[in-house]
């Protein structure tokens, strides 16, 4: 027996969210007295796992798979979890991670939950906690079949230290056919991305138009933050579609959400509540969004941003 | 061409979430449905492919008859026909077997569907739907344009996006930009007395025995008072999200 995780990189390095599902598999390999075996595909220097727990390493390498295709990588997972014998496998919510968990359930036959926000509360039955309505509720799901499949929600269990030496097994799986091709990629390079941000910054209609969203890129900047805005933003064309957060956009779960001219309608809140932090800048003393926030500053966008973006550069500087 | 486009029906956005029967059931007491968000672009970019291509545009659901009046919305907005699966949908391998069965009958040459029911937020049909069928699929999908047999695909990936192509038969996880915002359609009266005719097709579940059970519900816990920080001290608000909240 053993559990299963598919550490997820980019250019050969490890997403967060793969040390995320790497910590929470150690602790899911513990509850049930087994061991946690890692699985990487295309990644030269994989130290990084060692201070997570990994007890064994498997590594992939092809070149054939650049691209990772769903279909393709959930087969390799498949593969590897039969060798394995691996009851438990679980997989971050990176947007291939999502994509593929579902079809690693189906090959192996497997019960799968996905937005799992904590380690199992009980191992028989087999039960975690899962986000639902859009992080409005959660809901307790026991999973019913013996392999079980778990897709982890990002920035919910956290790094968990926990140094080992790993052994590595190099494995060469047999590659599905798949008749989708990438024509191809259009990447923005060195942004940070919502889905990876620590922090991000969102912009409302409270911003007046596309022409005042600098103060909100330099904020970011010097955060280190992603950008992002509230959907009549982007239906307007102020900011691309890609940044729509909110239940009908992308879900936010970072550390820090600052909300600039955003009221905290009931479907962005759905969105972004599972942020840690939420600070709100909004004109409005009675917006809604203050109910919802841990920090609120009550003033103009205009004033506060820019006085804001000074301090903090003070403040970054004087604590590098 | 023709197109079969999955309704997930579920409480509307503005709706109010509570169980009954301690926490083990979702209160609809008062609850509007809807058809899914997601699904909703994917069902307007049926039409598109109806009144440009010629296509047929089937919409199907796993539920039972509290949700063929979301079906019937379809039906007003422009789909030829629709399809009830009679079972409660309660866990999505289930759905996707379910679903796996009528595609397997129909030969259809797009399966829409949406990135993800907002109600569980499970986002695993339309994923497991390819993978019981071996169909070609593409999540997060953002365009979609179709010749002959292959179709040409967007797909938002973290931080850009790809430009695929695939052969038919093909599955998709559509979300907003597969059409935008100002294009989705709202049933008019015509639409809605012509729904009244269309067939809705209703076709008993195969056995299949649910993989996971929903043993409880439980809300988030009340979240304490915000602090508020004057605007012309916003030393504090950087003291405290260092000190205090140490997200900087
Ligand atoms: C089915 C459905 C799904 C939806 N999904 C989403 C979703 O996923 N995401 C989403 O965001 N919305 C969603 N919405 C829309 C949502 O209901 C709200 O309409 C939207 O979130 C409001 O956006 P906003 O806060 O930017 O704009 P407004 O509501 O117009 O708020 C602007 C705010 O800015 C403040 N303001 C004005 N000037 C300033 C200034 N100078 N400085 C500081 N503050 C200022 C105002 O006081 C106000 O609070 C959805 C709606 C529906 C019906
Ligand atoms: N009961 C259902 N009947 C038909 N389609 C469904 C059903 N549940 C989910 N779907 C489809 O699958 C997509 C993803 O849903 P889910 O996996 O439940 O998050 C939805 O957007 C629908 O297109």
């Amino acid at each position: 027996m053993s559990v299963l995780v598919y550490a997820e990189s980019s250019e050969g390095k490890f997403k967060k969210v793969a040390l995320e599902a790497t910590s929470y598999g150690k602790k899911v390999a513990e509850q049930l007295g087994t061991n946690l075996v890692v699985l990487t595909i295309n990644v030269d220097d994989t130290s990084a796992l060692n201070a997570y727990g990994t007890e064994k390493i498997i590594s992939v390498q092809n070149d054939a798979l650049q691209n990772l295709n769903s279909k393709i990588v959930a087969d390799i997972i498949n593969q590897v979890a039969k060798k394995e014998n691996s009851e438990v496998i679980i997989i971050d919510s990176s947007t291939n991670g999502i994509s593929l968990a579902p079809m690693v359930a189906v090959y192996l036959n497997a019960g799968y939950a996905s937005n799992v926000m904590a380690a199992p509360s009980n191992t028989n039955p087999f039960t975690v906690k899962r986000k639902a309505f859009s992080s409005k509720a959660f809901n307790h799901t026991e999973i019913k079949t013996q392999v079980k499949v778990i897709g982890l929600a990002k920035n919910s269990f956290g790094l968990v230290v926990n140094e080992t030496n790993a052994t590595t097994e190099k494995f060469s799986p047999s590659l599905l056919e798949s008749s989708i091709a990438v024509a191809s990629i259009d990447k923005t390079v060195g942004k940070v991305t919502i889905s990876d941000a620590d922090i991000v910054v969102s912009g409302g209609r409270g911003l007046k138009g596309p022409e005042n969203w600098g103060m909100v890129e330099e904020l970011a900047e010097v955060l280190g933050a992603a950008t992002a805005c509230s959907k009549p933003v982007s239906d307007l064309g102020w900011r691309p579609h890609s940044e729509h957060v909110g239940q009908t956009g992308k879900p936010v779960s970072s550390n820090l959400y600052i909300a600039l001219g955003i009221s905290g309608a009931i479907q962005h809140l759905a969105g972004v509540n599972s942020s840690k932090v939420k600070v709100v800048v909004n004109t409005d003393a009675e917006a809604p969004f203050f109910k919802a926030a841990d920090y609120g500053v009550v003033g103009d966008a205009f004033e506060v941003v820019p006085k804001l973006i000074e301090k903090l550069k003070k403040f970054k500087s004087s604590n590098a | 061409m023709k197109i079969l486009v999955c309704i997930s029906h579920v409480p509307d956005t503005t709706s109010k979430i509570n169980f009954i029967e301690g926490d083990t059931k979702f209160d609809s007491n008062g609850v509007q449905f809807v058809i899914n968000p997601y699904d909703e672009f994917a069902l307007t970019r049926a039409m598109w492919f109806k009144e440009k291509q010629g296509a047929t545009v089937t919409v199907i659901n796993v539920g039972n008859a509290v949700t063929e009046p979301t079906l019937r919305k379809a039906l007003a907005i422009g789909a030829d026909d629709a399809i009830r699966v009679n079972a409660e949908a309660t866990d999505g391998f289930f759905v996707a077997k379910q679903l796996a069965e009528v595609v397997k009958n129909g030969d259809y040459d797009i399966i829409l569907a949406g990135k993800e029911s907002i109600d569980y937020n499970g986002g695993m049909v339309p994923s497991m739907l390819a993978a019981i069928l071996d169909y070609n699929f593409v999540n997060a999908c953002v365009g979609l344009d179709v010749e002959d047999n292959s179709a040409t695909i967007q797909r938002e990936i973290d931080g850009g996006k790809k430009t695929l192509t695939a052969n038919l038969p093909l599955i998709i996880g559509g979300q907003k930009g597969l059409v935008e915002e100002k294009d989705l359609r709202i049933p008019n009266m015509r639409g809605i007395m012509m729904a009244r005719k269309k067939p809705l097709t209703v076709v008993e579940a195969v056995d299949f025995e649910a993989t996971t059970v929903s043993a409880s519900f439980e809300k988030p816990v009340q979240k304490g008072a915000c602090k508020m920080v004057d605007a012309d001290n916003l030393d504090e608000l950087i003291s405290l999200l260092h000190n205090e909240a140490k997200v900087i």
